[in-house]
């Protein structure tokens, strides 16, 4: 499967993931209109309200992550090393040149975000370059620019947003259960009604839940993806491998790092040692690391 | 069911699989294309520094004729090269050369102090490392393209439209070593 192929496939799995989300959103938004007893047009106005809110963190999410991880953008004369290899590797994926940021943390970690190739951002820390060499910074690079080339940043910025949505509105039927109280004369509730409560509440407590897994789940694929067809840009499995062991003896966590943003970076920015279990698996966005360096080792 | 429904379902399912994948033949060598204007890029800011670099050794190395000399023919034949197998070969010379002339260079400290010499030197050896990208990129489109063309159904529809496989972008074992190497 060459990369064109796995790209398209992504753009695919794109919009299946947007249509199942879309169709999961609806279902609870129907369900939360019958539950709460105010009908669908009151949902309807949640779904507005919350769609356009959507529509603006799908072009602000660059800026608001950067914004909240504390990057610098930053010019050629700055780290004319750092600009020539992530040049290289754009001309090697060819790819536009995406814009390059620097946080200023000594722990090692990287990430990449934006909307396509032509709006990306690569990003990484102080930390990074100086604790990695040539080579390692190279995979770790390539990794990155794998995300932008696969569309992953598209997929993820969606994901991310959806899931968002999900929370949003399950907040937005919980607090008109709390305040309306149903709204309308008791009598008027049927059986029907009741068993959509029961449904609707059980859904508030869960789909945020799922719709997180969903996420994560996404996320660990993606990873295995991009070491793979960074791998296969920079020519040197090894080079990625030797990169993850150093960023995974380093203890220090990123500060800039919160739950929002996680899932973006190579490895899980906030250094738990909870792995191996398929319970807790379940909610890492990263595959375990010692797993990813085996997979490149065997390239 | 009627025969006929059968052969028109038979005929338009024949041409919407001829149509794609003619379609993604034609995308494939308008990718090789834009690849190969990726390593042109890079090839005519090589040729465009080489005459300068040749300038500032000549200030320094007088005697060293015979090198400069290979250098300003390995830059001519690549700017006069037209197909992809012969700028291969050319720029393939040219980077010999090079190799040779900064080796040399070693053995003369003034040149090696010179803080324009230096500056081409690093980015002769960045522009070079951007060919080699470029190559990779160009010749992994060309893999593709030239593996849709093999296998069916692209065998067949490549041939009816008189498809072609395309060159990579390398120079063979044999025109690699005919690059001498002089000290």
């Amino acid at each position: 499967m060459n990369i064109y192929s796995q790209i398209s496939a992504n753009k695919t799995k794109t919009w299946l993931i947007i249509f199942l989300f879309i169709l999961f959103v609806t279902t609870v938004i129907f369900v939360y209109g019958k539950a709460s007893g105010y009908g669908l047009s009151y949902v309807g106005i949640g779904l507005i309200i919350s769609g356009l809110i959507t529509f603006a963190s799908y072009y602000y999410s660059d800026k608001m992550i950067l914004g909240m991880s504390g990057a610098k953008q930053i010019v050629k004369k700055d780290n004319p090393q750092l600009f020539r290899i992530v040049e290289n590797l754009c001309i090697g994926a060819g790819i536009p040149i995406p814009k390059i940021y620097i946080i200023n943390d000594s722990a090692t970690n990287a990430f990449a975000t934006g909307r396509d190739p032509k709006h990306s951002i690569v990003c990484v820390t102080t930390g990074t370059l100086q604790k990695l060499n040539k080579v390692e910074l190279e995979g770790v690079i390539a990794h990155e620019l794998s995300h932008v080339q696969n569309y992953d940043i598209r997929l993820m910025s969606i994901v991310v947003i959806l899931v968002g949505l999900v929370a949003l509105l399950a907040d937005f039927f919980m607090r008109s259960l709390w305040y309306g109280g149903g709204g309308r004369d008791r009598n008027e509730r049927n059986n029907a009604q009741g068993i959509f409560l029961f449904i609707g509440i059980i859904l508030a407590v869960l789909s945020p839940l799922i719709a997180t897994l969903i996420q994560l789940a996404v996320s660990r694929k993606r990873e295995f993806l991009a070491d793979a067809s960074g791998a296969l840009l920079t020519r040197y499995p090894e080079g990625l491998a030797s990169a993850l062991e150093k960023i995974a003896k380093d203890k220090e966590p990123l500060e800039a790092a919160n739950n929002a943003t996680a899932h973006l970076y190579i490895s899980n920015p906030f250094k738990s040692k909870m792995s191996g279990h398929w319970f807790t698996n379940l909610f890492n966005t990263h595959p375990p690391i010692e797993e990813r360096i085996r997979i490149l080792r065997s390239m | 069911m009627d025969i006929n429904l059968i052969l028109i379902i038979a005929v338009v399912f024949i041409v919407l699989f001829v149509w794609f994948t003619y379609n993604s033949l034609a995308t494939g060598k308008v990718r090789i294309k834009e690849a190969f204007s990726g390593i042109d890029v890079q090839l005519k800011r090589r040729v465009d520094l080489v005459p300068n670099l040749i300038e500032t050794v000549k200030g320094y190395a007088k005697h060293e004729k015979e090198l400069l000399e290979n250098v300003t023919k390995a830059r001519t034949s690549l700017m006069h090269a037209n197909s992809t197998h012969e700028k291969a070969v050319s720029d393939n010379m040219l980077s010999s050369a090079l190799k040779s002339l900064f080796a040399v260079s070693e053995s003369y400290p003034d040149l090696k102090a010179s803080k324009n010499f230096l500056q081409l030197q690093e980015e002769l050896s960045d522009i070079e490392a951007k060919i080699a990208y470029a190559r990779q990129f160009f010749n992994s489109n060309v893999s593709s393209y030239n593996s849709t063309l093999v296998n069916f159904p692209g065998s067949v529809v490549g041939g009816i439209f008189g498809f072609k496989q395309e060159e990579f972008f390398e120079a063979t074992d044999e025109e690699k070593k005919n690059v001498k190497v002089k000290f």
